[in-house]
């Protein structure tokens, strides 16, 4: 009898085979996954892989060529616009295609699909945020005014058709590895993605308003202490625009509303919210062109390094695209078509954010919870109730109603406290300047082709949202800087709290034409932005927002006194680790601290800072001491004044406190006004180092107190998988200084371009141009940009075709 | 004799499966083979097992040199295997002998009637 064995291991042959095609827990089917014909192993890319192939794809007009140089940057030579965006469609997919789906699904609320609900409703919470907040609404307000204009909707679909031609012959084998590690499978791009990730470029970049932490700190501090905790303008100012400037008249003069003593300043009025999935506010960058009268070549330089979240496969990829009417060179956005920072053969551009509030909240009341009706000047007004529903990998679908306003939508409200962020009593509405249509696209379209200053300026007025300091040279030796957008004209401090939503008269006024947006473009021999203040005071409307200090006035510093300057100085300034907020709160802490209340051990940690060079080099240790010194007297002087506060609050800037030491040495918020005690400005500058002394010694014992080790920078993988990252890179820099290098977050890519006949241009970006981590060129750029090290950018020719630096090329023919 | 034919057929028609079908086409081809050429079902087994280990770890152990190693020690660590590549092409080897030795084994009762 062998029919029991013969069932026997035919069970177990089956059940085998069928527990290996199904995914266990966050395991995928462990079969097809691990098997070398179809699995993770065809990621595995030959270390000596060759590139060069003839395709033959349909849509293509007439032939073209990719060639690829030893970095792996594609020189597209294309005969026409149609087939240059479709072939730029093409290789972000090849190379980047996981990425650019995944970034899409987080701007459009849709990570639960793939990623699950996470824990606590991590997940599903980040993806009703992005709902609520109107970033499908916003991305298909744009993608109407993209597809009316004809040159723009000509962009798009020849982009979205090249990269669907990627995606319709994927095999098992070539799929990317994240999508075999979450077990699913892409699906077709659209015109709507491309919105969807210039929104999300919006989103990050326009984040950082304040409204409600500030609400909150109002709600406890006076009207005159408020003003000192968060003032609107700063000491050591240095604006884009050089003080001095005399401004034009403004067009509109916006109008407070009668009631906003008694409705909006009274400082009673409180919002109990946590933040959730703010952009990280250090999300900016550095920019600047010098004119050839300060160059020794007598040619303009033009420098960007712009700072973001730093992640794995990169935000970049680096291309060159060609046609007989068109060139430019430099950084791509894969989910997007054009070059977004760089050149063509006459003119450079680069951009920082301009970090203007164009975020605000309103407080709606509703007529009852069916948030259908909403009480507007003296009357019930319909909202429009949306419902947005999420479908969850390993669950049901989950439904969410969404009411929209004249403001914009709810995103806050007792159906969405997401993570306890706000009461079941405040529904908020968003107002935010990325919800109107707008054209950012053509922008990068135009300069993609720019010949001179006009064509320059002409591009830049499509720009609405996220406001960017666009700065630009030309071989013609001009150079300039526009902070751009469209920015509400507001009354001062209007938007900077939570505004009553029940009155047209807190609405935004209008909008500052574009022709009093703050620019630089005569008579200087240089300009330069870092998310400063565009201007002082003098500038006629307001400009609210968070912006930094110590990075554009070391900027400008320099860029003052520096003459004959070459493509090297450049480099050495866009990598510079000099510390100028230390340079100037430093000494006020060493005058102030109480020496002989110091114990041995704390005395040494003193002399390390003080012998300190004030510069964020990977192995001073002054530099730890004094960042962990400083943010305890922070905590120190602020945590009273602000405990009262309901939560969140946000601590006053930096800048903050070290003018007001600088200004007042009896400054009156050194006193802890819990303790019956009168704190003086030594007492607590000797308390914070006392209390930083801690985790400095453990820091020390550990052999962790230089300070590329005690920050501790990385590059993560857009999934956190720890094994596809790169951490503990030996870096200098930091918060405040010129080189932005922070632990995850920093120069995402670092450009210079100095316009002579031939273009000499340098750049580097932290990642590599494969977003495959099982390709030698997933990071090969990450250890030369840590050392802070330039690529030679090459603006090939179309007759280099046979050069040596070319390694592979790709032909598209036609069908 | 009929064992290395076994083991050497099952893995040639195993590789030709999968270049056309899923993994599990593995499985049809260890049982094939068990059931066309007449041996005891324990060598059987063996003969299955041994053509699937010998199969996916060499393909493996190819890939894997010529990537030097780049994807198999990431992915060593995404699986808890502590980086070892080798321990990661075994693993890869052992899950399709497993099933390969247990469809044999199936395929040699079925000739036995």
């Amino acid at each position: 009898m062998r029919l029991v064995p013969l069932l026997i291991s035919a069970v177990v042959t089956t059940g085998l085979v069928v527990t290996l095609s199904m995914p266990l827990g966050s395991i995928p089917p462990l079969g097809g996954f691990l098997s070398p014909q179809e699995g993770f192993w065809q990621n595995a890319e030959p270390t000596d892989q060759d590139y060069t192939m003839t395709l033959r794809l349909p849509p293509l007009k007439e032939q073209a060529e990719v060639y690829f140089d030893d970095r792996l940057v594609p020189h597209v030579f294309a005969q026409n616009d149609e087939d240059l965006y479709f072939i730029q469609g093409y290789l972000h997919a090849k190379f980047r295609l996981w990425q650019m789906e995944f970034q899409t699904h987080a701007a459009a609320g849709r990570l639960s699909e793939v990623l699950g609900r996470g824990e606590e409703n991590r997940i599903l919470d980040f993806d009703r945020n992005m709902r609520r907040l109107g970033m499908v609404y916003a991305a298909n307000n744009s993608l109407q005014v993209m597809e009316s204009d004809t040159t723009t909707k000509k962009v798009l679909d020849a982009y979205t058709a090249g990269v669907n031609s990627y995606i319709d012959q994927l095999t098992a084998g070539s799929l990317p590895l994240e999508y075999r590690l979450l077990n699913y499978r892409p699906e077709h791009w659209t015109n709507l993605k491309t919105a969807l990730f210039l929104k999300y470029m919006s989103y990050d970049l326009t984040g950082s308003e304040n409204d409600i932490e500030y609400t909150n700190a109002k709600s406890v501090l006076s009207r005159e202490l408020f003003d000192r905790l968060y003032p609107i303008t700063q000491d050591s100012l240095y604006p884009i625009v050089p003080k001095g400037t005399d401004f034009p008249l403004p067009a509109i003069q916006p109008v407070a509303p009668a009631t906003a003593d008694s409705l909006y300043f009274r400082w009673k009025d409180s919002a109990t919210i946590v933040p959730i999935n703010k952009p990280d506010k250090d999300n900016g960058s550095n920019n600047w062109a010098v004119s050839g009268n300060k160059t020794q070549s007598g040619r303009p330089i033009l420098c960007n390094d712009p700072h973001l979240g730093l992640s794995l496969p990169s935000l970049w990829f680096e291309m060159q695209l060609h046609t007989p009417q068109s060139n430019a060179y430099g950084a791509s956005f894969p989910g997007s078509p054009a070059i977004i920072i760089g050149f063509t053969d006459q003119v450079a551009w680069g951009v920082t954010n301009a970090s203007r509030d164009v975020k605000d909240y309103y407080a709606i009341r509703f007529k009852d919870e069916s948030r259908q009706e909403y009480w507007f000047d003296s009357a019930w007004k319909p909202a429009i109730v949306k419902t947005e529903a999420f479908k969850v990998k390993g669950g049901p679908v989950v439904l969410d109603t969404v009411a929209y306003t004249i403001f914009g939508p709810v995103q806050y409200d007792a159906s969405f406290n997401g993570f306890d962020r706000a009461t079941a009593e405040t529904n908020l509405a968003v107002r935010w300047q990325a919800h109107d249509g707008s054209n950012e696209l053509k922008t990068f379209y135009l300069l993609n082709r720019a010949t001179g200053y006009a064509d320059y300026l002409d591009a830049i007025k499509h720009f609405t949202c996220p406001g960017q300091n666009f700065v630009f040279a030309s071989k013609d030796n001009q150079i300039a800087i526009w902070q751009q957008g469209l920015f509400p004209a507001k009354w001062k401090r209007q938007g900077d709290f939570v505004m009553p939503g029940t009155d047209s008269s807190y609405r935004w006024q209008g909008n500052i034409p574009q022709p009093e947006n703050p620019n630089v473009t005569t008579g200087v021999d240089f300009v330069s932005s870092a998310n400063q203040l565009p201007a002082d005071t003098t500038y006629p409307y307001y400009l609210g927002g968070n912006f930094d200090l110590y990075r554009g006035f070391a900027i400008n510093r320099y860029l003052r006194q520096m003459q004959g300057i070459t493509v090297e100085d450049m480099q050495a300034l866009q990598t510079q680790n000099y510390n100028v907020f230390a340079e100037m709160a430093l000494p006020v802490l060493l005058k102030n601290i109480k020496e002989h209340m110091l114990a041995n051990d704390e005395k040494a940690l003193l002399e390390t800072v003080r012998s300190w060079n004030l510069r964020n080099d990977p192995e001073e240790k002054g530099v730890a001491i004094f960042t962990a010194w400083f943010s305890n007297l922070e905590a120190e002087v602020w945590s009273d004044e602000l405990a009262a506060a309901p939560k969140p609050v946000i601590m006053p800037e930096s800048f903050t406190l070290v003018e007001a030491l600088l200004r007042d040495s009896a400054f009156a918020q050194a006193d802890n006004i819990t303790t019956p005690n009168k704190e003086t400005v030594a007492d607590v500058v000797t308390t914070a180092f006392k209390k930083a002394v801690p985790l400095l010694k453990k820091a020390d014992a550990e052999g962790r107190l230089a300070w590329g080790k005690y920050k501790d920078s990385g590059i993560r993988h857009l999934l956190r998988q720890a094994p596809l990252s790169r951490f503990h890179l030996n870096t200098g820099g930091g918060e405040h200084v010129i080189n932005a290098t922070k632990q995850f977050h920093g120069p995402s890519w670092r450009m210079i371009v100095h316009l002579t006949d031939k273009t000499d241009a340098w750049g580097i970006y932290p990642g590599g141009q494969q977003g495959n981590p099982g390709s030698k060129y997933y990071d090969n750029f990450v250890d030369d940009w840590a050392a802070g090290k330039y690529k030679k950018l090459w603006m090939m020719t179309e007759t280099e075709g046979k050069s040596p630096q070319v390694k592979y090329t790709m032909t598209f023919n036609k069908l | 004799m009929k064992f290395i034919v076994s083991i050497i057929l099952t893995a040639l028609l195993s590789f030709a499966a999968g270049l056309y079908l899923g993994w599990w086409s593995l499985a049809v081809a260890a049982f094939m083979v068990a059931a066309l050429i007449p041996q005891k079902p324990w060598k059987a087994y063996l003969s299955g097992f041994l053509g699937l280990f010998l199969l996916w770890g060499l393909l493996a152990c190819w890939i894997d040199m010529k990537n030097q190693h780049i994807l198999s020690q990431k992915m060593a660590q995404v699986f808890p295997l502590g980086g070892s590549w080798i321990l990661l092409i075994l693993v890869t080897a052992l899950v399709a002998a497993l099933v390969a030795g247990f469809a044999a084994l199936t395929g040699s009762y079925v000739r036995k009637k």
